[in-house]
């Protein structure tokens, strides 16, 4: 029986073991970021303070970034200075967003990836086994250079067709989180395949690969081709690339098809992510905030999708617009296109890349009865600072279409 | 802690679906280096009393995927930190259940139907049952895999990193 991309990646070292099995495997980068980090870092000390691989050892200010208050900004200098200290990298204020961090500078395909942030299977895109953890388990596998698993078994996602006019991977991604449940794929990896994935970009697959944890999935992953290796020579990076795929029989435990064609454009309606509804069911809901940004879709291709609708148009009154870059690379890249201008034009106004509006940290926490449309991941009670206030999430098309119209719109009618 | 321990107390009982988002909102972010102060505010957006209410010793009762979403080892800690003696379930998130083993957190997966808020519970770690005084009923929980037990047994993760100088669960 041939290998899954998972026990491929997971048994690089671990010879003949399969899903099911324990089994204690190198990591090749390790991550924490500055709301998990000073805890990580509290362990790291009290073992000795020092870390195993400094060069794939990455600490990352992003989720309050740049600081909003001296608790915050005090756990900051903790980080710079176990950084200086220890030799790990660090990725200040100015760099962006953990995530999109990880897959421009850091993880290559073939790559056993562990963050502390749930949202770590982001990389999976790119061919790593890539998945989240706590603090403490990431003190051990910075200290250790290791750290246990048990291999998942996993769901195969074939994907077939052609996305129609207006949809994409976001949509695809919620439908599939719709489809499963929020814990349908507990302890299991989702494996992406079929025609679709070989003929889908880099970015769609990471927007994909990101929100797999919101199925309860331990990692999400996508096989390593052409379409990656010319993702990571854009990055100047070709030299990390390798082809990876799984074995044509693989044994999965569950396989689901998809049809794009047939795919509308998707919302998760609060509180859950797998409470799903076409876009055009949602239709009418009044918004006061719309988010564009976050691991999930504040990449260049995302914002392009934004500017263009919202070019030369001005948002709803009513309706507060923020976008965020997923990183500084995005942002010089969205500046150099216009793109920044576009969308101030239009009536919103630009964080610097980071998570803080997404997690409810700083910049654009909801008040008291508000709704919010965000391209984020998350729409639990409270996610977005506020637990009196509603979080809807969609696609960068359908939060630019609902920008301009106030309300919750399938973005082919605008 | 020891898994072989018993533990009393109250049931506090929630639903599906209890996020991180519930037990350690993202706008108290700037309490995750200070968890005392953040213990306070355990599930504070599920129930805004719990913390004023709760007696240490006793036992948050969830439903279905208790502990979705962020891999914020704070809200384990900060249950634990809280007084709680063990966190139960029908089903938990993958990271949550994880991280609650690492910090030596019990969290024991079983039929939370049967149980209602304000009943009296027994937990036998070590026999692995559920008693319900008030109900009188008796109800089995899911074993920990092997592999959690040694790290729990050895007091959480970093001890048992201490312990063996490695990550010693492949001989289990």
């Amino acid at each position: 029986m041939g290998l899954t991309l998972s026990e491929k990646i997971l048994t690089k070292k671990n010879k003949g073991a399969r899903a099911g099995e324990i089994v204690i495997v190198e990591v090749d980068v390790a991550a924490a970021q500055d709301g998990t980090g000073p805890l990580s870092i509290e362990q790291i000390e009290e073992l000795g303070g020092k870390v195993a691989n400094p060069a794939k050892t990455i600490f990352f200010i992003d989720h309050a970034a740049p600081s909003p208050r001296s608790e915050l900004s005090n756990a900051h200098q903790t980080i710079r200075a176990f950084a200086a200290a220890s030799g790990a990298q660090l990725s200040d204020i100015n760099e962006g967003i953990i995530h999109q961090r990880l897959v421009e500078s850091f993880v290559s395909p073939g790559d056993v990836v562990v963050g502390a942030d749930s949202h770590t299977c982001m990389s999976g895109g790119l061919g790593a086994f890539a998945t989240g953890m706590g603090s403490t388990d990431i003190a051990i596998a910075m200290v250790s250079g290791k750290t246990w698993m048990k291999i998942p078994e996993t769901f195969r996602i074939v994907v077939g067709g052609e996305f129609q006019q207006g949809v994409g991977a976001k949509d695809l991604i919620l439908y599939l989180i719709g489809k499963i449940g929020a814990d349908g794929a507990t302890y299991k990896a989702l494996e992406f395949g079929g025609e679709a994935v070989l003929n889908m970009d880099l970015p769609d697959r990471l927007t994909i690969a990101n929100m797999t944890v919101e199925a309860g999935a331990k990692a999400g992953l996508f096989p390593s081709d052409e379409k990656t290796r010319r993702f990571l020579a854009s990055l100047g990076r070709e030299a990390d690339w390798q082809e990876l795929r799984a074995d044509p029989d693989a044994e999965y435990e569950r396989v689901y098809e998809i049809d794009l064609s047939a795919l509308e454009p998707m919302v998760a309606a609060p509180p859950t992510v797998d409470n799903t509804k076409t876009a055009a069911e949602a239709a009418g809901v009044e918004l006061d905030q719309v988010f564009i940004g976050s691991c999930t879709n504040g990449r260049i291709e995302e914002l392009r999708v934004a500017a263009k609708i919202l070019r030369g148009r001005e948002k709803h009154a009513g309706v507060r617009l923020i976008v965020t870059p997923a990183s500084r690379q995005v942002y010089i890249q969205a500046a150099k296109e216009g793109l920044l201008e576009d969308l101030v034009e239009a009536g919103a106004i630009i964080t610097g890349p980071g998570c803080g509006v997404c997690v409810g940290v700083h910049g654009g926490i909801l008040g008291d009865g508000e709704v919010c449309l965000g391209t984020s991941n998350r729409n639990f009670q409270g996610r977005m600072g506020n637990p009196k206030a509603e979080v809807y999430l969609g696609s960068p098309a359908t939060a630019a279409a609902s920008a301009l119209a106030g309300k919750i719109v399938d973005p082919r009618e605008i | 802690m020891s898994a072989m321990e018993k533990l009393n107390g109250k049931v506090w009982k929630f639903g599906d679906d209890i996020s991180t988002d519930h037990i350690a909102p993202g706008r108290l972010f700037h309490l995750r280096t200070n968890l005392p102060e953040m213990a306070k505010h355990v599930l504070e957006d599920a129930d805004p009393e719990f913390a004023s209410k709760m007696s240490v010793g006793d036992f948050v009762v969830g439903a279905r995927n208790f502990g979705l979403g962020s891999s914020r080892e704070h809200a384990p800690r900060i249950i634990k930190l809280a007084g709680v003696s063990a966190v139960l379930a029908k089903s938990f998130a993958r990271i949550f259940f994880r991280n609650a083993i690492n910090v030596g957190l019990p969290v024991l997966e079983c039929d939370t139907d049967q149980i209602d808020q304000g009943d009296e519970l027994e937990v036998d770690l070590g026999a692995g049952v559920v008693k319900d005084v008030t109900k009188g009923i008796e109800l089995t929980f899911t074993p920990l895999p092997p592999a959690m037990v040694k790290i729990l047994t050895d007091g959480g993760l970093v001890d048992h990193y201490k312990k063996h100088g490695r990550i010693a669960v492949d001989d289990v």
